[in-house]
């Protein structure tokens, strides 16, 4: 019953999702005002339709219809409320869902703040969003729909996955789907601007805040998986260059460098094509890694149920939105003219630079996850693994480092190199010192965690010494520049440190055994049997002492979840300032309770992290930029004269 | 004209990637061809869960007939278990189990809760028949013809696409 409603509101979303394709762009082509206006209210409609759909299947779950297909199948009657709740974003229909019920979100938060636009470019904004969102409703209902039945229903259902009965997984996916979709918007608004032929400072100031936004959400989802793959997945790795981590982190890189063009082009009538394109190509990598983690074509660790047809559907929505985009682009972009002459010596130019650097790093990871696809089709089966993306990563990323101080330094419009690279050259003396200091406190460091290391101090040392010089200068853009350009020294300091420094063992160990690993001694006291809530787990105690003084007791876990029939690892973490003691158990070796233990020390583990997260924090502090809000609120007032000498 | 040119080489780029995409979804397959197609089926001798018989690979020539390997502690094993069911009622074809590493007590509970399609089951507790076969995870199906030939092999989970498309012309095809 309660399905069907939710159907049926599913239905109801299509049409008004159609609808507001329609109507508003129509309204724009015949200058109708009527219609035009017409995509605001549609706007609020289409969410509040998504959002009580996906209410209700969030409802199916908590009251376990398993009358409801995609209920039985995820969930099961010893299943925990809280992860009832989130299994209806556990597993492929109900995410979708959930993705077209962000994307309604930030389609009504446009429509909500969007004042500074004039009424013929927020209607074909909308609209082109509602043709974002008819696609996905589409796809849900056609292609993945979660209200399915089951007659007669199951006495009990299959329970959900173990892996995603945890706290990462409940907030990662829907912080993700917050960036990819937030992307959509600087996506509608290059579409708009190409449909018209013409685009200006205020429009791009305007969809900039939205790209930091979805930025935000994006850095904060992938930092999340990555978090939640090191702890939860056993094997203490941190990101393994996996074509649906790939997925992720292409829109992010391609974003990234749209976030540094848009810095010009809302200033300055220059690279607006560029702005444009990049836009386009950052949510068609949204799409793109949608279709790859959701038809099975590349073999992954994150395996959801492939369906070729699924991915046709997908592969058509990228056709048609990418496709469409990138036509509309080749039609019109020669109109967009940058009229500013850009001087060699100026940030722009920096600016310029670091686009394309993140763009060739876009294409780059792109080729690698493609190539195993580009070798099937001639009849090979082959895989791309971590040293090509790490390498190739390295590479393109170093002059990255080595010119962002550059780029920061050098003023708009016009500067000159030299004083520039002078006021520079102390720090790279600051740099070096540094790095050979660590080099002596860490014992030596390879080729590829000095140059990280190298680089992570060289960008600190110039940001802190810009940032105490221009004192001055208190606006949000400049601090939360700052801000997120430490995170990058931050986390190229503590990546080049766990990546190259960490140390891994495995161990036979027999009950009451010491080992020693890096100065510290692990004393297994056995595995005894545990019963939690849902799972029955085999929990070791191991004793980390250091000079006999007994630091901490780690009870890593062996789970076994008996709907599922998993197996799973729950390692234990001692979280520390420079080093995470990190303990999983292997397999039983014997009767006699010998274990494979796996022990690692990850150095500056946790400070990678935090390096994302001041990337995050740089990213929203720039959104209470004091200057755009002026000239937006310049803005909103000329856009309300017009609307009052019009009526 | 240039400056056209230019505009155009982002949607060919991208056009390139959707046929690349394309071609890959229509031909990719995790597939990995079964050496054994073509060859008997390997000797075997197992007791049976239900009728207290002890088969060998001989008893089964004369007609065609299909080796569904299935175990209770399988998940996969579950949802394939309706479209085995609808397979075995709607069509003539014989169609046996091997119950692959399981414990006979879990197996019974199992069937018993959801339906026994089998003409019979074979109890593979070790897992000798299995590795012969080539196994690497449950479920797998292979269908043998009246001479004891293995002529089809499906990897994963029979679905009613699978049996209309590949696996009923192929009985089609065999059958006498």
């Amino acid at each position: 019953m309660l399905a069907s409603i939710g159907q049926f509101l599913l239905i109801l979303s299509l049409v008004t999702a159609a609808v507001l394709t329609v109507l508003p762009i129509t309204g724009y082509f015949k200058n109708h005002k009527g219609l035009m206006r017409t995509g605001r209210p549609l706007s609020y409609l289409l969410f509040v339709l998504t959002l009580a759909t996906f209410l209700i299947l969030v409802f199916l779950f908590v009251i376990q219809d398993f009358s409801v297909t995609y209920v039985w199948q995820h969930s099961s009657l010893t299943l925990p409320l809280r992860y009832r709740i989130t299994a209806t974003w556990g597993a492929h229909e109900g995410s979708v869902l959930m993705w077209v019920t962000i994307q309604a979100l930030w389609i009504a938060a446009v429509a909500r703040y969007s004042r500074s636009l004039s009424l013929s470019q927020i209607s074909r904004v909308l609209s082109v969003l509602g043709i974002v969102a008819t696609g996905f409703l589409a796809f849900v209902l056609f292609a993945s729909n979660p209200f399915e039945i089951t007659n007669p229903a199951p006495l009990d259902g299959r329970d959900l996955n173990p892996l995603l009965q945890d706290f990462g997984m409940i907030i990662h996916p829907p912080l993700l789907y917050f960036g990819y979709v937030g992307l959509s918007v600087a996506f509608a608004l290059s579409v708009a601007a190409l449909i018209g032929g013409q685009i200006d400072e205020k429009w791009i100031r305007w969809s900039r805040r939205w790209t930091n936004l979805a930025w935000a959400f994006l850095t904060i989802g992938i930092i999340l998986g990555s978090w939640w793959a090191y702890y939860e997945l056993g094997w203490g790795g941190w990101w393994f260059w996996d074509p649906v981590e790939n997925a992720s982190f292409l829109p992010w890189l391609a974003g990234t460098a749209l976030i540094h063009v848009q810095a010009v082009s809302e200033r300055k009538n220059a690279f607006r094509g560029w702005t444009v394109l990049l836009a386009i190509i950052a949510f068609s990598l949204c799409v793109l890694g949608t279709f790859l983690v959701r038809s099975g074509s590349i073999t992954s660790v994150h395996s959801f149920a492939a369906d070729p047809f699924r991915g046709i559907f997908i592969l058509v929505l990228l056709a048609l939105y990418a496709g469409g985009a990138l036509t509309l682009y080749a039609l019109r972009v020669n109109q967009l003219k940058s009229t500013d002459t850009i001087n060699l010596n100026s940030k722009e130019t920096l600016l310029l630079a670091n686009s394309l650097i993140f763009i060739t790093a876009t294409f780059t990871i792109l080729l690698g996850t493609l190539f195993p696809m580009i070798f099937e089709a001639v009849g090979k089966k082959i895989s791309v693994g971590a040293p090509y993306f790490g390498l190739m990563f390295f590479l393109i990323m170093t002059p990255m480092a080595v010119l962002l101080p550059l780029g920061v330094q050098l003023k708009w419009h016009k500067d000159a190199m030299t004083p520039a690279i002078k006021t520079l050259l102390p720090h790279l003396l600051i740099a070096a010192l540094l790095t050979i200091a660590s080099y002596y406190l860490f014992d030596g460091l390879n080729l590829r965690a000095t140059a990280g290391v190298f680089g992570g101090f060289w960008i600190a040392s110039t940001a802190l010494a810009q940032w105490i010089l221009y004192k001055g200068k208190t606006n949000a853009s400049f601090i939360g520049m700052s801000v997120a350009h430490l995170g990058v020294a931050v986390f190229l300091f503590s990546m080049s440190m766990t990546e190259h420094k960490d140390v891994e063992k495995d161990i036979l160990m027999k009950p009451g055994q010491t080992s020693e690993v890096a100065g510290f001694n692990f004393t297994f006291n056995g595995v005894t049997a545990v019963q939690i809530e849902n799972y029955k787990a085999q929990q070791g105690s191991i004793l980390v002492s250091k000079a006999g003084e007994p630091i901490v007791e780690l009870h890593p876990q062996k789970r076994f979840y008996p709907k599922q029939q998993q197996p799973m690892t729950e390692a234990d973490i001692y979280p520390g300032l420079t080093k995470d003691i990190y303990v999983s158990l292997g397999e039983e070796i014997n009767k006699q309770g010998d274990w494979a233990v796996r022990i690692y020390i990850k150095p500056f583990i946790r400070w990678m992290w935090f390096g994302g997260l001041m990337m995050l924090a740089g990213a929203l502090i720039a959104l209470f930029n004091l200057r755009s809000k002026r000239l937006e609120q310049q803005q909103i007032n000329t856009v309300m004269k017009d609307q009052l000498e019009l009526s | 004209m240039k400056k056209i040119l230019i505009a155009t080489i982002p949607l060919s780029i991208f056009l390139g990637l959707i046929v690349l995409l394309y071609v890959n979804l229509s031909t990719h397959s995790e597939e990995l061809p079964s050496p054994l197609i073509g060859k008997p089926v390997p000797a075997f001798q197992h007791p049976t869960l239900y009728s207290n018989k002890t088969l060998t690979h001989n008893d089964f020539k004369g007609q065609p007939w299909l080796l569904n390997v299935f175990g209770s502690w399988c998940p996969s094993c579950q949802v394939e278990h309706p479209v085995v069911t609808q397979l075995a009622k709607t069509t003539d074809i014989k169609v046996v189990g091997l119950n692959w590493k399981d414990e006979p007590a879990d197996a019974n509970r199992w069937l018993q809760r959801w339906g026994n399609p089998y003409d019979e089951i074979l109890v593979d507790f070790k897992g000798d028949t299995a590795i012969n076969l080539g196994v690497y995870g449950a479920p797998e199906t292979f269908l043998i013809d009246a001479k004891g030939t293995i002529v089809y092999k499906i990897t994963g989970v029979l679905t009613t696409e699978i049996i209309q498309k590949e696996l009923l012309p192929m009985i089609e095809k065999i059958s006498p």
